[in-house]
């Protein structure tokens, strides 16, 4: 938790960090819908990467097939979902269990093989050592989703997707999940995150991913996008994602 | 999977009211309904009007005095007497539903059974506002008053046969205080023989009397043969009940195979449906069926804590019922197979409705819509409704875990009948619903 908040994104001059994360060309269809066309994306070790895009654009199908959780029609994922950590949108957690024994069942089902010492471990990275004998349910918002994160890194886990971390959290809660996110970037947690907050993604991501209808159409930095469409700096990239998508018929 | 057992048994540690209500529901909902079939109505209170005064309740046949007012003890056998003194009080009892109904005997009831002439007639009153109760007064009056009626023609039948007895051999009869001599058929042929003797041969009156004889011989054969007529008056018709199917089993006992069975249904289905729905209600599915523990792992892992849950509730009820109704203690290996059996099929009843539902309150709520009329369908008996009827309910029972349990727990119990087949019924289900649940959790999760 030691990271600042207020860190900006990574230069775009900066190294490119070793491939941790890589997918190709991964389609998913629903019945006649294509929820995913042909998507190919990566991620670097420490890298954090936001998905961005309308309501349906397929973020959640995209991080569910990097997850494993659901199979694409087409493509393939690198790793396996065994060294992929996933934090779903909405806590994955046993309210009636308290914080230490949520982590302790799945560090156990995760065959960690030192479990109660990755519980201390987890406990002391998401600041939550006091609260670790209280039931989840007892927790505020943000405290479950920071256990629900946790959960997701144990195994040590080298790539970790989160799927809309910070919805319905209030800002104090959010700036806490920032801080927690980019520290496990920092220690080298390759971050691939869905959002709909785009002032997030261009205060903290290195690279922004755009899906729209299920189809990839841009990756690169947030200044990045705001090249493409003719933005100045000093704009949002709020404004710069409409008229993106705009220009391109979304 | 351990860890995810462990980890639900902590889960109901930490919900006492729910688990309470888990186990004493059921127990209540059991032995509500043990006691609802096992238990008849008791004798349902009548107002009784016996308006024959007590001068004139001797009913003389054939110098035997009858007391009417002592046949009233054979309707009191199935019913509860409130004696009222006269009929408009008989009828209000009725009206202000203090008895369900009233009977009562005219004053002119001796009179008539007396003369003979014209049937005593007694008046039944029956409140109709309750269409079962009313139903089960009727029948009771009605056959209470058959039985009487019965006890009657058998003494009505008695004193006619001592007449016949009379006419046939001849003796003494007493009438209003005088002796009178019978001669009687077989007297009089005696004497008519030896008349007859006593006439020249030749005589025309020999033919005559020889005619005379053949006629009483032939009336006291016939009158030897009244005996068994009369015999049979008070009760034509006889009943021999033979059981052909099924085992006699004792009601106590069938209300104990019911309430086990009702019990098991109710906390496996709750529990498996609820434990896997609780996964899904939780966020949790998701995270652990990513590598962390298969689907069937999971699905097995939710049947294993229902069933050890329910067979241990079940055993206990059953160990403690034990306590009241004579139970064949030697056969609690039998009782733990068809308890453990009926669990199991259950159980994975309850993970397809658990894999259809993503909350627990669905489905805990379409566990007991379906539960309790699958119940009452497997309890309905045969000949209450059209047999095409019954089929079918047989078929809807057959495809449901209820009924072979109860088969099973019956067997196990009370030996009412085989064993195995309802184990094999049972365990088809189980594969059954098993596969389903699969499916669900595949097409729904």
């Amino acid at each position: 938790m030691a990271a600042d908040p207020t860190a900006a994104a990574r230069p775009e001059s900066a190294p490119v960090p070793a491939r941790v994360l890589e997918a190709e060309g991964l389609v998913k269809r629903y019945g006649e819908r294509e929820a995913l066309r042909g998507v190919s994306l990566s991620a670097g070790r420490g890298e954090l990467v936001t998905v961005i895009g309308p309501n349906g654009a397929g973020k959640t199908t995209l991080l569910t097939i990097l997850a494993g959780i659901v199979a694409p029609d087409a493509g393939r994922v690198s790793p396996g979902p065994s060294e992929v950590g996933w934090v779903p949108q909405q806590p994955a957690l046993y309210g009636k269990l308290t914080v230490a024994e949520n982590l302790r069942l799945f560090a156990r089902l995760e065959r960690c093989p030192e479990p109660e010492a990755e519980v201390e471990r987890m406990l002391a990275l998401t600041g939550l050592g006091d609260r670790a004998g209280d039931q989840v349910v007892k927790l505020s918002g943000g405290n479950r989703q920071r256990v629900n994160i946790a959960i997701g890194l144990l195994g040590r886990q080298s790539v970790l997707l989160l799927d809309e971390p910070s919805a319905s959290l209030d800002p104090r809660q959010r700036e806490r999940l920032w801080a927690f996110v980019l520290g496990l970037a920092e220690s080298g947690t390759a971050v691939v995150l869905s959002t709909h907050n785009i002032q997030e993604a261009e205060r903290h991501a290195d690279r922004v991913l755009v899906l729209a209808d299920g189809e990839l159409l841009f990756t690169g930095s947030p200044s990045r996008l705001k090249d493409v469409v003719g933005h100045q700096d000093h704009e949002g990239l709020e404004e710069a994602f409409v008229a993106f998508l705009h220009a391109r018929g979304h | 999977m351990r860890w995810l057992l462990l980890k639900d048994l902590r889960l109901l540690r930490r919900s006492p009211l729910l688990v309470a209500l888990l186990v004493l529901y059921p127990i209540v909902i059991a032995v509500l309904i043990g006691f609802a079939l096992s238990r008849g109505p008791d004798k349902p209170e009548v107002a009784f009007a016996n308006l024959v005064p007590p001068s004139a309740s001797q009913l003389n046949l054939g110098g035997e005095r009858l007391d009417t007012s002592r046949q009233a003890d054979v309707l009191f056998r199935a019913i509860e007497p409130v004696v009222v003194k006269s009929r408009a009080e008989a009828i209000r009892k009725v009206e202000d539903g203090d008895v369900l109904g009233a009977i009562v005997i005219p004053e002119d009831t001796t009179q008539k059974l007396q003369s003979g002439l014209d049937p005593a007639t007694i008046e039944v009153f029956y409140n109709a506002e309750d269409p079962i109760k009313s139903r089960y007064v009727r029948d009771t009056i009605k056959s209470q008053v058959a039985d009487a009626n019965n006890a009657l023609t058998k003494r009505l039948s008695k004193v006619a046969l001592g007449f016949l007895e009379l006419i046939a051999t001849g003796g003494q009869y007493d009438f209003l205080g005088r002796q009178f001599d019978v001669l009687g058929l077989q007297r009089s042929e005696r004497i008519l023989k030896e008349a007859r003797s006593e006439l020249p041969a030749g005589s025309p009156a020999r033919a005559q009397v020889d005619q005379v004889m053949r006629f009483a011989r032939l009336a006291r054969t016939n009158l030897d043969l009244s005996d068994d007529v009369l015999a049979s008056v008070g009760t034509p018709i006889r009943v021999r009940q033979v059981r052909l199917d099924g085992a006699a089993t004792p009601l106590s006992s069938f209300s104990v195979a019911i309430a086990v069975a009702v019990s098991i249904m109710f906390i496996t289905l709750l529990l498996a449906a609820g434990a896997l729905a609780l996964e899904r209600e939780e966020n949790a599915f998701l995270r652990l069926v990513r590598g962390l523990v298969s689907r069937t792992g999971l699905l097995l892992e939710k049947a294993a804590l229902a069933a050890v849950c329910s067979v241990a509730v079940c055993l206990l009820m059953l160990a403690g019922l034990g306590l009241f109704v004579d139970l064949q203690w030697d056969r609690f290996h039998l009782w733990a197979a068809g308890v453990t059996a009926g669990s199991l099929a259950f159980a994975a009843m309850g993970l397809a409705i658990g894999a259809l539902t993503k909350e627990v309150r669905s489905a805990s709520l379409l566990c007991v819509m379906l539960s309790l009329p699958l119940a009452f369908l497997a309890l309905v008996p045969s000949g209450s409704v059209s047999p095409a009827l019954f089929d079918a309910i047989g078929v809807i029972s057959a495809v449901f875990p209820f009924k072979p349990t109860l088969d099973a727990l019956n067997g196990a119990l009370n030996d009412s009948g085989s064993l195995l087949g309802p184990l094999l019924h049972l365990a088809a289900l189980f594969c059954a619903f098993g596969v389903a649940s699969r499916l669900a959790l595949q097409r729904f999760a």
